[in-house]
Order: structure tokens, then sequence, then C-alpha cells
């Protein structure tokens, strides 16, 4: 119930819908869909509902939105790169399930979304192959296809967690540079065959066609030529804008930046590019003065998104929830603390648990009204378990800005408030 | 750039260990009918390549014609390229490009062109694709190469007479060059 519309309207608006009803001429004069803001009934039984719209929305009283995005004034920055921003991030702590809305999928783009005619779209693969191709989106479709669920996330996901300070952050604050998707396209494989891939190939540019000319080298491993997808569809329709519209590569497991969007070029060649993105950005800076180059693998991490920072519970029940990944696989088991690591009980997965993708993961729970604080520890079926921010940061210091995944901890205070901190 | 051809290589070889397997799987999949037997495609023109083919490698391969000099790229710089990167490169606000050195294993690491990036043939393919910011691929050939003159300059890498072109430019030696390890994860011992 609104509150804030005058009772006066209300009943204007009861009654006007009423006397349609009366005239019986309620297929013409029905509402003609969710108003933009929306317009409180008494009761939703006694007047006729929206009818269908030709593409949905969510319902009005859902206020759920991606933080960030670019430009002077924005609510996130990066430093030094600020205020060009192209970032934004997804809201994990109002999500259910595994898979994230196209709408809420978080988003960064290295100089904007290009806007891109599906008609004049061509894929060019070349470089070390017996006939170098190029290919429209309709061939592209027609070759046999392929779906399946994996995350991406931003291998600057979580950031701001190698800093000393913890400020007051939410779940989407911290972790929001993951999402999952369905994705759907043609496996690389099939494409590389079509074009005769020369035995000395070994490495791949991957190129994409924005205003940043993202280009990465991507190494032919067994992996990739396994998995690797030359994607058109996201969550049952053509892709996001954001997502790289009309074509996007997906090497699930690796980090977000190596997927190539709005891709235009494939180059195969017998060893790494050497671009910017894999060199001066995307490298791991080290205590010792060296950098981690291609740590393309996004590691096993978690994060408890309820209850989870900036949030207000009160005691009694609660169903501790959250989310674990692997770059490398499944995720075979998720344990949750309630008393910052001392002691851990496990978490039930819930199904699907999928390789290479969010799996969401659940503990019953009565907050008894004392401090208490939360953290979640997965472990992946390569046997690799998440570790502390202590152990991480005792072997990578805190320069290192990229691939940072150590357990989050949440503290409830006797408030009820939930506080990022460190444990 | 010898070094990169074969000892970079080689170590990259081994360290991605599985490549072997990969090779040679790619050996069995692709030995079947050209065009993957769906008949889908057409072959690309050697001229609608040379369009698109707009990368540059650590061996210089890439690099289009044309040459800069250093004065030529201060005057490019302040036009072009100080409004985000600061009248020396110092600045800001964008990407410090220029100083940095001996800050990488200090509480405030500064990662520019000099104290960071390992290639100078990088700054080819960036410059020319990304950059300036606002308006990516304006720079003609000449305009990219003198702006990288004038960035190694300023970072002490070449003195103030270099003529940057498709032959030096992979010639320069960047000084942390050796500075990148391959990917050593799982690094971290679990308790």
């Amino acid at each position: 119930m609104d509150k804030n519309l005058p009772l006066g309207s209300r009943r204007k608006f009861l009654a006007r819908s009423v006397s349609w009803i009366a005239l019986g001429a309620a297929a013409l004069v029905l509402p003609k869909g969710y108003a933009e803001e929306p317009r409180m009934l008494e009761d939703p039984m006694r007047v006729p509902g929206a009818l269908p719209r030709p593409y949905g929305e969510r319902s009005p009283f859902v206020k759920t939105a991606r933080v960030g995005g670019a430009g002077q004034g924005a609510p996130h920055g990066w430093g030094a790169n600020a205020p060009n921003n192209f970032n934004s991030w997804t809201p994990l702590q109002d999500l259910h399930g595994i898979v994230t809305p196209s709408s809420l999928h978080f988003e960064r783009h290295h100089n904007g979304v290009p806007l891109i005619d599906p008609a004049r779209h061509r894929l060019l693969i070349h470089g070390l192959v017996n006939r170098p191709m190029i290919f429209t989106l309709d061939e592209l479709e027609r070759f046999p296809a392929v779906s399946r669920l994996a995350f991406l996330e931003c291998s600057g996901n979580s950031h701001d967690l190698w800093l000393p300070d913890a400020p007051d952050f939410s779940a989407q604050d911290t972790h929001g540079l993951t999402s999952t998707s369905e994705w759907t396209g043609i496996k690389l494989s099939t494409l590389l065959e079509a074009v005769g891939v020369r035995r000395e190939a070994t490495w791949m540019l991957a190129e994409g066609s924005d205003a940043a000319g993202m280009d990465r080298s991507v190494p032919l491993t067994d992996e990739v030529l396994k998995e690797a997808l030359i994607c058109y569809g996201q969550n049952g329709e053509a892709l996001r804008p954001e997502q790289g519209y009309p074509l996007r590569l997906l090497l699930p497991g690796y980090e977000g930046n190596i997927n190539v969007k709005w891709l235009r070029r494939l180059k195969l060649g017998s060893a790494p590019f050497m671009t910017r993105e894999e060199t001066s950005k995307y490298t791991d800076l080290m205590p010792d003065g060296k950098a981690y180059q291609f740590s393309l693998v996004m590691e096993a991490k978690s994060v408890i998104t309820s209850p989870s920072g900036r949030q207000q519970i009160h005691p009694g029940f609660h169903e501790i929830r959250g989310l674990a990944w692997s770059g490398h696989g499944r995720v075979t088991k998720a344990e949750v603390s309630v008393d910052g690591g001392r002691t851990w009980q496990l978490a039930r997965l819930q199904e699907p648990i999928l390789p290479k993708c969010h799996t969401r993961f659940l503990l019953p729970w009565r907050w008894n009204g004392q401090e208490a604080v939360l953290q979640s520890r997965c472990t992946d079926e390569t046997g690799y378990v998440q570790p502390t921010r202590q152990d991480l940061i005792k072997v990578r210091g805190t320069n290192s800005i990229f691939h940072y995944n150590a357990i989050q901890s949440w503290r409830v205070e006797r408030d009820g408030r939930v506080r990022h901190i460190y444990a | 750039m010898d070094g990169y051809g074969t000892s970079m290589r080689k170590s990259l070889l081994i360290g991605i260990g599985t490549l072997a397997i990969a090779i040679a799987c790619v050996g069995s999949a692709w030995s079947g009918e050209e065009g993957g037997g769906y008949g889908l495609g057409r072959t690309a023109t050697d001229e609608e390549i040379r369009d698109w083919n707009i990368d540059v490698s650590p061996t210089g391969e890439g690099l289009p014609p044309g040459q800069g000099t250093v004065k030529q790229g201060a005057q490019v710089f302040a036009v072009k390229c100080a409004m985000c990167h600061g009248p020396t490169g110092t600045e800001g606000p964008k990407d410090k490009l220029v100083g940095g050195q001996n800050t990488l294993k200090t509480a405030k690491p500064v990662k520019t062109v000099g104290s960071y990036w390992p290639y100078a043939t990088t700054l080819y393919d960036f410059i020319n694709r990304a950059m300036p910011f606002n308006a990516p691929g304006s720079l003609n050939s000449d305009e990219v190469y003198s702006v990288i003159a004038w960035l190694l300059f300023q970072n002490g890498i070449v003195k103030e007479d270099a003529v940057i072109d498709g032959r030096t430019l992979p010639q320069v030696q960047m000084p942390n060059r050796n500075g990148f390890i391959l990917d050593p994860r799982p690094d971290v011992p679990v308790r």
C-alpha cells in the first residue's frame, strides 16, 4: 500500500475502473500495463490487471540495481582512473539462485559500449591458419550451438580489500564484479577447425570492435580448446550491448577482461602478443617487485550475501546464504563460521552445482543478539581451499590490485547492523 | 628481439604445462575437411586482412612505415595527451606514464611506461588503437612513433636525438623487461 498516494486519487481511480467494467467495455479500456509508478489499489481483485507487454519489466516495487557507472560524480571511482570509470557492480545481496539477470550483470568496459549493427558486423579469423576466413553473424548462428552456465568475474573484483582500511561496504561493493549467465554460441574449436589452424599456432589474439580496440592473447591450451565459446546469446536472448553484442569470446573460469566483447578478430600466432592489458594492467605486483603475468584463472572464492554488509538483522532465525565459485571447476564444499573462523560448519550446496559457475550455499542459523563474525570458505574439485586474507597477503603483499579471493568477514553487531571487517 | 622469440616462448610453453597436449589435440582435430564441412563463411581477402590487422607484437611484426622524433613527440603529447596525463606525463589525472623507477617494491608503486611496461612495442599497439581517449585511432603513424619517442626519452630509455620507427622500436630494451613471471598459482599454502 503506497501511503503517499492521496486517498482521493485512489478512490477516483477505483471508481473509474469500476465504472468501466459496469459499461461492459473492459477489453477496450483496461489499464495499459504496469504504470511507470505503482498506482495502488485497495484490492487488486476488484479491477482488471495489466495486459501482456512486448518486452517485460520487473515489478515497480523491486528497486535493486547495479551501483557505479561512468563520469563525474559517479558513486564509485578507481583511484587515478576516476572519473572515467566504466564499471558497475551486481547487487549480489539481493539475488536468488545462481543466475544473474542480464540487466544486473556487472559491467566493465574500457571506452564505453559501442553500438554495433549486427548486419554489418564480421568476425575475421587469420594468422597461422590454412584459410583466413570471414563470417557474418547469420553464418555464425548456423553453426552447431552450445549453451552452458558460467560465471564471469573481473580480476579486479574485491580490489579494495587489498587496502588496509575496511570501509562500511556492502557485498555489492566488495564482490559485485562477478555474475553468472547462461551463454550460447559456437565452440571456438569448431571455428578453428573451419579455418584449419596450423600446428605451430599456440596463442590467439582476440580483438574487440569497441573504442578501446580491446585486445588480449589467449593461450590455446587443451582447456581453452575444449571450453571456449564464441557467444551470441546470454540468458536466452541476444547478448546485451554491455556484454558484447553481437559477439563475444567466453573462456569459462578466466578473468573477465580476456573474455573479449564486441569480438571482430581472432589472429593465430606462435607467442603472446603482449598487449597493454596483459602487461601494464591485469598483472599482479608482488612484494619483491616482480609481477605475475597471465594469471588467467579465477581461483576459488565465496561470499556470504545474506546477512552481509550494511544490512540490518533482528534476533531469531536466519538462513545464511551465499555464493561460491571456482575457475578451476566445481565447488565441492562451502563452510560457514559464525565465530570469525574458530569453528566451521558445512553449508548445504544447492543444485545445480556446475563447474565454473556460481554455486549457492545455505545454512540455517539462529542469531542470539550477540556479536558474531560470519565467514564462508569454499573448496573446489582440485582440492584448493579459499585462503584467509592474512595468508593471501603474506604471500602476495598488498599491491596486487587483481585476483583477490580471500575469505570475507561480516561482523553482526549487537544492534543487528552488519559490517565489513578484516577478521 | 631474440630473447622473446626463444627463451620467453620456451618458458611460456613450459609454464603452461598443458600446451603440448593442446597442440597434439589441434593436430588431430583439424585434419578434417577444410571449412569444417559446414560450408559457412568465406575466404578473407588480403585487403580485408590488411585493414583489420593492426596489432603489433614484441618482434615488431605489424609496425607500419613512418617515424618520429622526441621533438615532434613533445608537440603531439602537449596537444593530444597532456590534458589527461599531465604536461610531463607524471601529473595525471589519468595513468602516470613517466617516472616511478625503483618504486615497485615500495608501499606505493608507480607503474609507468618507464618503471613497469616490459615491451616498447606495446606502446604502438595500444596508442594506435585506443588513444587519444576521446578520439581513438586518430593519430597517424608518424604521430604515434613520435609520441612513443617522447615517452621513452622522458623515462630516460632513449636519447634526445632518437628516431623511433619500425626497426628501432623493437630493439628498445625496457627497464622492467624481466619484471614478470608466469602465473605460479596456487601460491598460497593451505593451513
